[in-house]
């Protein structure tokens, strides 16, 4: 069971609700479920996050080691993104080789991170061509309620800003330090209903969604990066308009992230 | 109970959630015991859906074939439902879509489970069929008798109050029908039942509920399908 059909009466009711401004579980069609962060949860990681959006759950843990900087990049330190898919989140996830869906989703939260230079890799360097550090973010969907890619990104953002780097432990300095995060990108998530675009979709509405779109903003007012997923379109107008919505709802999970 | 208490048998025989091992019974799963001839088994608190025979449930299709149907019922492997199993046994082989296509939801009764895992459904019994309009909503399959309540009270409650139309699957899926209203109505109801199933004074709670939410006329049509099925299963 890779991939469930969802019922086409449920499909027509997500539709017909959205077209009448409701949404299945009381939402307006603007608004997001709970969002709750709680950082340091894993304490043998150097840096991590617990994040639930509504039923989704996701936990981030960061992880840095020394390692030998790429070739083409001699003075900058590696960022790695990976994405794993739990088979207990939800019934259409499988182990063995990463699934399209995780490959999607640590691409984008990788895309967000890195196009907003969250991390500045050039201080990551230890010494050019010879050392750097090595940063890891493991993102665990724990449970699949709907608008992972959110959801995940918000935990690797909680995790890397509550991080450590343990030069101490590498030998490459007096003690450990924090990670230094220079800015603070927010991807937003949202799908087509009929007519109606809605943000931070569910599990139902996902499957309902005829086109997803993400969204990611950094508080100094840049798109940092995007993606369009599952089959459908949007218009110009209708991208312009996400993107406003996007930057509103950014600055307000962005005060969440960093108030945890 | 948890798993692998002792369960004293009463002299009855061994239910659902329990197992023998020598002479004594344990539970195998987490929730409470009941002693009800001819079995005690163990009610679970929570769990994924575990099919019966002669269990309703609803079910979605995923797949047709030459001669049957393939259904998602929320158990781990598709249930097959074949063509023999329903009115339609007429159909020529490879034609099926004209009647079921993938993603129409439908009533299904479990005929037959054998010790492979696979779970054969059928079409023909009253009120049983495909199931248009409306909308399927979700509880946890351990809830189902507190959702239809004593000798079909809850669900008949639900229903009059807020003037749908229900089908009650035994695998957690409800079908509702009735205005955007009504349907969030019974979705706040199941929510509610899914939280507080283990409290006493439900049934009150629910009435207060819909008090609080709503019209208290009893105008509703009287729910049909859902409760004829419903009824053969209450008393069993």
């Amino acid at each position: 069971m890779s991939e469930i059909v969802a019922a086409e009466i449920q499909t027509t009711h997500i539709v017909d609700l959205a077209r009448s401004g409701q949404r299945i579980d009381g939402r307006g069609l603007d608004d997001w479920r709970p969002v709750t962060v709680e950082p340091g949860f894993v304490k043998s990681a150097d840096g991590s996050a617990l994040v639930h959006v509504g039923a989704s759950a996701v936990l981030c843990g960061v992880k840095l080691e020394t390692g030998k900087p790429f070739g083409d990049t001699p003075n900058a330190g590696v960022l790695t993104t990976n994405a794993e898919l739990i088979p207990l989140s939800s019934p259409t996830f499988e182990p063995g080789p990463p699934q399209p869906t995780a490959i999607e989703l640590s691409r984008v939260v990788d895309r967000s991170i890195r196009a907003a230079e969250t991390i500045d890799l050039t201080k990551l360097c230890v010494a050019p061509a010879e050392k750097c550090w090595i940063c890891y973010v493991d993102l665990h969907v724990l449970d699949h309620g709907g608008n992972l890619i959110d959801t995940a990104q918000l935990a690797a953002l909680a995790a890397l800003t509550h991080a450590t780097v343990p030069a101490k432990r590498f030998g490459v300095g007096e003690a450990d330090y924090p990670l230094e995060v220079a800015h603070f990108p927010i991807e937003c998530s949202f799908v087509r209903l009929g007519d109606r675009i809605v943000v931070d979709p569910t599990f139902e509405e996902e499957a309902a969604g005829q086109g997803r779109i993400t969204v990611a903003t950094d508080e100094v007012g840049n798109v940092v990066a995007m993606q369009k997923g599952k089959v459908g379109a949007f218009s110009p107008d209708e991208v312009v308009e996400t993107v406003e919505r996007a930057f509103q709802h950014g600055d307000r999970l962005r005060a969440i992230a960093r108030a945890a | 109970m948890l798993p692998g208490d002792e369960i004293p048998d009463r002299g009855l025989r061994p239910g659902f959630g329990t197992y023998r091992m020598g002479s004594h019974l344990y539970a195998s799963v987490l929730g409470y015991a009941t002693w009800r001839e001819p079995f005690v088994r163990i009610v679970p608190f929570a769990g994924r859906y575990a099919a019966r025979t002669g269990d309703t449930v609803v079910g979605i299709v995923q797949d047709v074939q030459k001669t049957f149907w393939l259904l998602d019922i929320d158990a781990p492997r598709w249930a097959p439902l074949h063509v023999s199993g329903t009115p339609w046994d007429e159909t020529p082989p490879g034609e099926l879509d004209q009647h079921l296509r993938v993603g129409d939801a439908v009533l299904v009764a479990v005929e037959d489970l054998d010790p492979t895992g696979r779970i054969g459904v059928t079409l023909k019994g009253e009120g049983l069929g495909r199931l248009s309009g409306g909308t399927i909503l979700h509880v946890s399959p351990a809830r189902i008798p507190r959702v239809i309540g004593k000798g079909g009270s809850m669900i008949h409650t639900i229903t009059r109050r807020t003037g749908t139309e229900v089908a009650v699957g035994q695998n957690g899926r409800i079908w509702v029908s009735g205005d955007a209203d009504g349907i969030r109505r019974v979705r706040d109801c199941l929510r509610l039942i899914e939280e507080e199933g283990q409290r006493p004074g439900l049934t009150e709670r629910i009435e207060g509920f819909l008090d609080m939410t709503g019209p208290t006329d009893g105008a509703g049509p009287a729910p049909s399908l859902s409760s004829e099925q419903g009824e053969r299963r209450w008393e069993a």
